[in-house]
This record gives C-alpha cells, sequence and structure tokens, in this order.
C-alpha cells in the first residue's frame, strides 16, 4: 500500500490531463454547458474508447484493464480539476462497480465502451440509506426515481427495485432532464411505467455506493486543487494598493490554510481509493470482510472530509476574485457548482461521519 | 572499510543489527547505547564513525524493528539535542566539533537546550540583542535568554548571538555551543500556566566560550539557525501512526468507557475531530512515503500547524467531555520538569499544555507566513527592517 501515486498513475493521468487540455478547455465547458447537450459525448468517446477509462474497473477475464480504485481516483482527480462533462463517474465507477461480482454481459460492453450505463438512484443517496421507490412485478418495473446524474446520456438504466437490480434499456423508459446545480454534470427524472428488466443476480447497490463515495473525493480534490492554483495565480497577478492582493497578510493565512486542508485532503482521497482497490470482488471469508469495512470507513472519511475541503476552496476562490468571480465567463462557477452538488452527492459530509459511529466505534449518545 | 561503499540494503542493515545484537548486552543500558553508537545503528543517514552508516534514512526503521526490545532514547529529554543541536552541529560542525558532541549527545550523557529567545526576540529572532564580543581565542557573551526549555539539566546549549550591531540584523549573528556549567550562567525557572516549570529565563553574564566552540563563520549565524529551525518544524512532532492513536485516542477511549457522558452535540464534535485528525493522520504518513522515497515535498512545513490546532481542539473536548471531572486538575505544584509526560498527566493539564503547540518552535501565525512565501510563493509584506544597521532598528 501507499498514499503515493505510481509511475503507471502518472503516466494515465498525464494523457487524461493532456486530452483534456486539448479537448476540454474552461471556454469549451461553458459553451457546452449551454447547449443542448451539456455532456460532451464525443470526448467521452475518445476517453472511454482510446485512454480506455471506461475498462478500468472492469475485470481482465471481461475485457476490461483489470486495474483498480487507484487508477480510477487519478482519472476523477484530472476530471474534477478540469469539471469536464463526461459520464466517467456515473458509468464507469457507479454502475460498473455495481456490477462488477455478476460477471454481466454489460460488463464487457462496458468496458469496450460500446455502452455507458446509469445507475438510476438519486445522486443523493448515500451507502447508508437505501435508495428505491420503483417496484417490480414478474420483471416489470413501475415508479420514478429524481436526481439520476448521467442517466440522459445512458444506453442502459440499472434500477434497484424489490430487492434487486434490473437492467432497463433507457428507450422503454423516460428520462428527463431538469435545471441542475451543477451545469457540467446534469440530473435527470428517471420515469418507469411498466418497463422490461433483465435481472442482474448478484449485483451490490450499496458496494457501488460506497465505492462511488470513497472516488468522488478524488474528483473533489481535482476540484479543490484547481481553485487553489487559480486564485494563487490571480492573487499573485491583482494589484490593489500598489501591491499584489497576495501579499496581504490576511489573504496569505487563508491560502496556507487552504493549502493545508488540500493537502490532507489528498492523504485521504489516495487512503480512500488504496483501501478500496483492497477490497475483493466478492468477500466471502472473514478476511475480505475486513477489507471492505476498512474500505467502508476511509470512504466514509475522504468524502466528509473532501466534500468540506472543495467546497470551501471554491468558495474562497469566488471571494477572492473580486468582481470577476461572480461572472458566468470565469469558469470558477461551474466549480462552485460542482463542488456544492458533490457535497450532497452519496452522502452529505454529516451523513459520511454519523456512519463512523459504528465504524470507528465512536457511539451514538443513547 | 571506510571510503568503500557498500551496498547498505534493508538485507545489510538488518544483518548488522541482529549481529549487534547478539553480541551486546542490553542489560547495561549506557554501555549498550555507547557500542550501538559506534557500530553506526544510531542513526543509519550519518557519516560512519558519527554513529551512522551512510544509509539511507528511511533504513532506520529496520534497525528500529529489529532493536526494539532495547534501551531507547529518552527522546523527550534529548528532544532539542537530537532534533535540533545534532543535525546542525552534522552540517555546519568541524571535525572535531563533532567527534566531541554527537556521541554524548546521543547516549543522552549530554543534554542540550536551545538559547535562541530572548524577551524583546521571539517570532522575529533575528533581531535578538545577546552580545558576543571577541577577547583573543575566546568570546565573551551577555544577555538574557527565555522560555529555555529543559536548560535546568543541560549540559551544552544551542546559541545565537549578535558579534556585530552596526550591521543588518540577519548578517551580525554568530552560532555558538554554549557551556551551561561555564561561569556567568544563570538558569532561573518560570513557571508556566500548568503549574510547573518545564522552561526557564537564562541569564548570561561574562560568559567565556573558546572560539572552538563557534558553529560556522562569524557572521553566518542566522543561515546556520535556519538549519536548526528547519529540522525543528519538518519534526513531525506527536503524529500518531496509528489510527485512532495519540490525542483522538484519548478522547475516543473516555467517550467509549463513560456512556453516561454522552450528548448530541459532543458527538457531532467529537466525530468532526475524528475525521480531522484522521486526515492529519494520513497526510503525515503521507509525507514520510515521500521523505523515504527521497521527495521531501513541502507538506512538512505545515503538520505543525495541523497538530497544534488539532492537539489543541481534542485535549479541550477532553475537559469539557468530562463534565465534574473537568472542573479538576491533578496538580498545581511548582517543581522543575523532567520531561512533558503528556499522556500520563490528566485532561486539565493536556489542554494547557497543548496551548504551548501553537507557539513553541515558531508560531502558527508565522508558520502560517512561511507557507504562504515558501510553499505557495506569495510575496512578502513590505519589510521596513531588512536593511538597516541593528543598532538603529526601533524597539
Ligand atoms: C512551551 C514553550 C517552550 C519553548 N521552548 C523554547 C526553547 O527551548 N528555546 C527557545 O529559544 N525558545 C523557546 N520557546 C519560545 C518560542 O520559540 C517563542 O515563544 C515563539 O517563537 C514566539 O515568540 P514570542 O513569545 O516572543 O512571541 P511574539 O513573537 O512576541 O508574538 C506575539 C504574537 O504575535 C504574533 N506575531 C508575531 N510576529 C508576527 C507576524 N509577522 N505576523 C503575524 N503575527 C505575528 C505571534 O504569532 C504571537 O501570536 C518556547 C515557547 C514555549 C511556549
Amino acid at each position: 500500500m501507499t498514499l503515493l501515486y505510481t509511475e503507471v498513475e502518472e503516466e494515465l493521468r498525464a494523457s487524461v490531463r493532456d486530452l483534456l487540455a486539448d479537448r476540454c478547455g474552461s471556454d469549451a465547458v461553458l459553451r457546452r454547458v449551454e447547449s443542448a447537450s451539456p455532456y460532451d459525448m464525443d470526448l467521452w468517446k475518445t476517453l472511454s474508447r482510446e485512454i480506455g477509462v471506461a475498462g478500468l474497473l472492469v475485470p481482465e477475464e471481461y475485457g476490461g484493464a483489470g486495474a483498480s480504485a487507484r487508477e480510477v481516483a487519478v482519472v476523477l482527480e484530472e476530471l474534477g480539476r478540469a469539471v469536464a462533462p463526461v459520464p466517467f463517474l456515473t458509468s464507469s465507477v457507479l454502475a460498473t462497480s455495481a456490477l462488477i461480482g455478476t460477471g454481466d454481459e454489460l460488463l464487457g460492453r462496458l468496458a469496450a465502451g460500446e455502452v455507458t450505463v446509469a445507475l438510476a438512484v438519486s445522486f443523493a443517496a448515500s451507502p447508508y440509506r437505501p435508495a428505491g421507490s420503483v417496484t417490480v412485478r414478474d420483471g416489470v418495473l413501475s415508479g420514478q426515481v429524481r436526481a439520476v446524474a448521467g442517466a440522459d446520456v445512458a444506453d442502459v438504466l440499472l434500477v434497484p427495485a424489490g430487492g434487486g437490480l434490473y437492467a432497463v434499456d433507457t428507450a422503454d423508459a423516460t428520462v428527463e432532464a431538469v435545471a441542475s446545480l451543477d451545469l457540467t454534470r446534469p440530473i435527470a427524472t428517471v420515469t418507469l411505467s411498466s418497463a422490461p428488466g433483465r435481472e442482474i443476480a448478484g449485483a451490490d447497490v450499496r458496494r457501488a455506493l460506497v465505492t462511488g463515495a470513497g472516488l468522488l473525493a478524488s474528483e473533489q480534490l481535482g476540484v479543490a486543487e484547481w481553485c487553489l492554483g487559480t486564485t494563487l495565480a490571480y492573487i499573485k497577478e491583482r494589484h490593489q494598493f500598489a501591491r499584489p492582493v497576495g501579499s496581504f497578510q490576511a489573504i496569505k493565512h487563508r491560502m496556507a490554510d487552504l493549502w493545508l486542508d488540500v493537502v490532507r485532503a489528498r492523504a485521504a482521497a489516495r487512503n480512500a481509493a488504496d483501501l478500496l482497490a483492497a477490497v475483493p470482488h466478492i468477500a466471502t471469508d472473514a478476511a475480505g470482510a475486513a477489507a471492505a469495512e476498512a474500505g467502508e470507513l476511509a470512504a466514509a472519511v475522504a468524502k466528509s472530509w473532501c466534500s468540506e475541503v472543495a467546497l470551501r476552496v471554491a468558495e474562497e476562490a469566488v471571494q477572492l476574485h473580486g468582481g470577476i468571480g461572480m461572472t458566468w465567463e470565469h469558469p470558477v462557477h461551474l466549480y462552485l457548482k460542482r463542488a456544492k452538488s458533490t457535497e450532497i452527492a452519496l452522502g452529505t459530509p454529516g451523513a459520511h461521519r454519523d456512519a463512523l459511529a459504528v465504524l470507528a466505534d465512536l457511539p451514538a449518545p443513547a | 572499510m571506510k571510503g568503500m561503499s557498500v551496498a547498505l540494503d534493508e538485507e545489510t542493515i538488518r544483518e548488522r543489527a541482529v549481529a549487534f545484537l547478539a553480541g551486546h548486552d542490553p542489560g547495561d543500558r549506557l554501555e549498550f547505547l555507547r557500542a550501538r553508537f559506534d557500530a553506526g545503528l544510531a542513526w543509519v543517514h550519518f557519516p560512519e564513525g558519527l554513529g551512522g552508516l551512510g544509509a539511507p534514512r528511511e533504513l532506520q526503521n529496520v534497525v528500529e524493528r529489529e532493536l526494539a526490545g532495547t534501551p531507547q532514547l529518552d527522546t523527550g529529554v534529548q528532544g532539542i539535542g537530537l532534533g535540533m543541536a545534532a543535525p546542525t552541529i552534522l552540517t555546519f560542525g568541524t571535525e572535531e566539533q563533532r567527534g566531541r558532541f554527537l556521541r554524548p549527545l546521543w547516549t543522552g550523557e549530554e543534554i542540550w537546550c536551545q538559547l535562541f529567545s530572548e524577551p524583546g526576540a521571539g517570532s522575529d529572532l533575528a533581531t535578538l540583542g545577546t552580545r558576543a564580543v571577541r577577547d583573543g581565542d575566546e568570546w565573551v557573551v551577555d544577555g538574557q535568554k527565555v522560555w529555555t526549555s529543559g536548560a535546568h539539566h543541560s549540559r551544552w546549549a544551542i546559541l545565537v548571538a549578535r558579534t556585530d550591531p552596526d550591521l543588518p540584523k540577519h548578517r551580525g549573528l554568530t552560532y555558538f555551543v554554549c557551556d551551561m556549567h561555564a561561569p556567568g550562567v544563570e538558569v532561573r525557572p518560570l513557571r508556566q500556566i500548568t503549574g510547573e516549570a518545564e522552561f526557564n529565563e537564562v541569564f548570561l553574564t561574562g560568559v567565556r566560550l573558546d572560539d572552538s566552540l563557534r558553529l560556522g563563520e562569524v557572521g553566518d549565524g542566522w543561515r546556520v539557525a535556519q538549519t536548526t529551525l528547519m529540522n525543528e518544524r519538518v519534526a513531525i512532532g506527536g503524529a500518531p501512526v496509528r489510527r485512532g492513536g495519540g490525542m483522538v485516542g484519548v478522547v475516543a477511549e473516555t467517550w467509549r468507557s463513560r456512556p453516561e457522558l454522552r450528548t448530541h452535540d459532543l458527538h457531532q464534535r467529537l466525530l468532526r475531530l475524528w475525521v480531522e485528525a484522521e486526515v492529519t493522520r494520513l497526510a503525515g504518513a503521507r509525507l514520510r512515503e515521500q521523505l523515504s522515497a527521497g521527495q521531501p515535498g513541502p507538506e512538512g512545513s505545515g503538520m505543525k500547524l495541523s497538530f497544534a490546532s488539532l492537539n489543541q481542539a481534542l485535549s479541550g473536548l477532553d475537559v469539557e467531555l468530562r463534565g465534574e471531572e473537568g472542573l479538576g486538575y491533578d496538580d498545581w505544584t511548582f517543581r522543575r520538569s523532567d520531561s512533558v509526560d503528556f499522556f500520563g498527566r490528566g485532561p486539565g493539564y493536556r489542554y494547557l499544555r497543548a496551548k504551548g503547540n501553537s507557539i513553541e518552535g515558531g508560531t502558527s501565525e508565522i508558520l502560517r507566513n512561511i507557507v504562504a512565501e515558501r510553499v505557495l510563493g506569495l510575496p512578502s509584506e513590505p519589510r521596513v527592517d531588512k536593511d538597516v544597521p541593528w543598532k538603529d532598528l526601533p524597539r
């Protein structure tokens, strides 16, 4: 185990970063989010097929890269840094994790970048509160799920219903995009009216939510790093009172504190990725259960810490940019909106801290 | 053989430690430590002949593992010697000085203290006024130092004094080893908010130091002192290695064993601090990994800042949590302390002692300045004190 980045991880980072620098600059993202198709599916195709990020979590026997949460986390850092509007988290992390122990045929198609899948649970769901309002009868599903991220660009929806998980063709569902706080990862309402579903045996939604929450912390780290770096550059440049505003101690001390928060966010996110990578696909023995619990604890720590740090740095970034930070033209608002949305997504910081009452043996008052 | 480079890998070091243990009796503490120093197993990254093997620093862990059950150093009392004096002597000392001081420093036969701070010079250390005037082969030192931890049991001190008041403040300083047994050195205890006296004020009156006790060139004291201070701050002091260890472990233990003390508000705050303690521990672990991989990150400058605020918040919560018991205190007796027994004392002591964490070794405000300027590259505030002769500065 290591909290550092391996050479392979750094290479993966470099190729993702290069592609994003080329295709996903802030002007492009700003134009994109106001267009009819806010997700950039061309970029997604290149990412998933050419760089192969879609198959990172998929075991080799199903045509994937057989990589781990560690590599996924590095990709998420870069996607967060660019607020890239692609369905990597929703398809390649959340949906793929739910399928991982199943050997379902979708895994191979996910890895090849042939399908994009979304787990049809609210983005506000947490691993600690089982989601699901959809009912199932003889493989036919009905109900509505709100605030599903990545659903409007998915070919297949994975719908939890009646204790099982069902694959539903998006064509058989109604997916309605709604105006979203996070312009770069819009949410949608999924309505199922007697939609045919195919049950996937052995799928694990809870595991998907834990993995998703723990790895979302890495995306939040990327958001925080962009905000910190961009703000630093700005306050070194911007002069008032005949000095760079970054020379005033009131501002320097805030930046020092933010930097320390980000240093600790990096350690927490790396730790979560590392421990989630160590969780076996199907835990059958005591060692597997212990690894799963360690992963869960690390995810709760990382998600609660990184959520608050990403938000704090993004809010400070707006403040320290002054008037320009309040404009639509400057990209910082995209990061603020991403940070605020991910604070809620997959369990709020408070929900994850509450979970530590059990995980870290700090029981609540009777 | 000196000069011949044997590949010093983990296995070689382990074998040496095992062989050493087989040949020496840990029963005689001092003899054992002396022999360990002579075998190069004191600090393996130091040069041969000075307690080390010229090996990579991270291999020290291998030695520590093998010698875990043997006599250990008293890192409390020896802290300043090991953490600050030793690296400075190694970097700036002459052959003679290194040979004379390092061995008894490491074995603990000689304790060291730090004569830096003065009544008029704390955060702004470079403004200090203790004078050292040359007299033949000797220097005559006059002045007052303050907050000197452990001066009462120290044999030697690292001392910064002003040798040229006509130069700007950073340039007229020289660094010495001060003989704490020399005539004219007077140590008076200063009672702390905890009741005891861990630190002292030290009066230096006509103290004569041989020129052979000078560390580095005359006028180069500021640069030498930087080495000391960097080592002081990078020391990840107090960082628990284990999850849930250290101060957060103390509070968690109280919480678990005393259900009647629990309230919802305390629970929320405890969980929040537990998370902060955990991410801070992980950042320390990551920093250690970076250091041993030979990529020293700037993270080091910030760790002390995090530990200080965390220790203060946790020790404060510990007192509050205990309710009625928090109203008491274990011992206000004014006495000299031998060492900081942080976990051996009561919650009130810990709360009060932790207040020093954001002052000693550079205040948290100064550390934020350092992070902002050296790590983040932000410009310094306009300065009025840099190019003026020291003697003309307003004070
Ligand atoms: C428990 C303990 C043990 C110690 N042991 C030793 C020892 O062994 N040897 C030794 O030499 N010293 C020792 N010290 C002294 C310590 O290094 C100094 O107290 C410290 O550097 C601060 O100096 P000061 O007390 O003069 O405070 P000051 O420098 O006067 O500071 C007063 C306040 O002003 C703030 N401040 C000062 N300058 C700035 C600035 N530029 N920007 C923003 N804020 C500023 C400070 O942060 C502080 O809050 C010890 C201190 C403590 C508490």
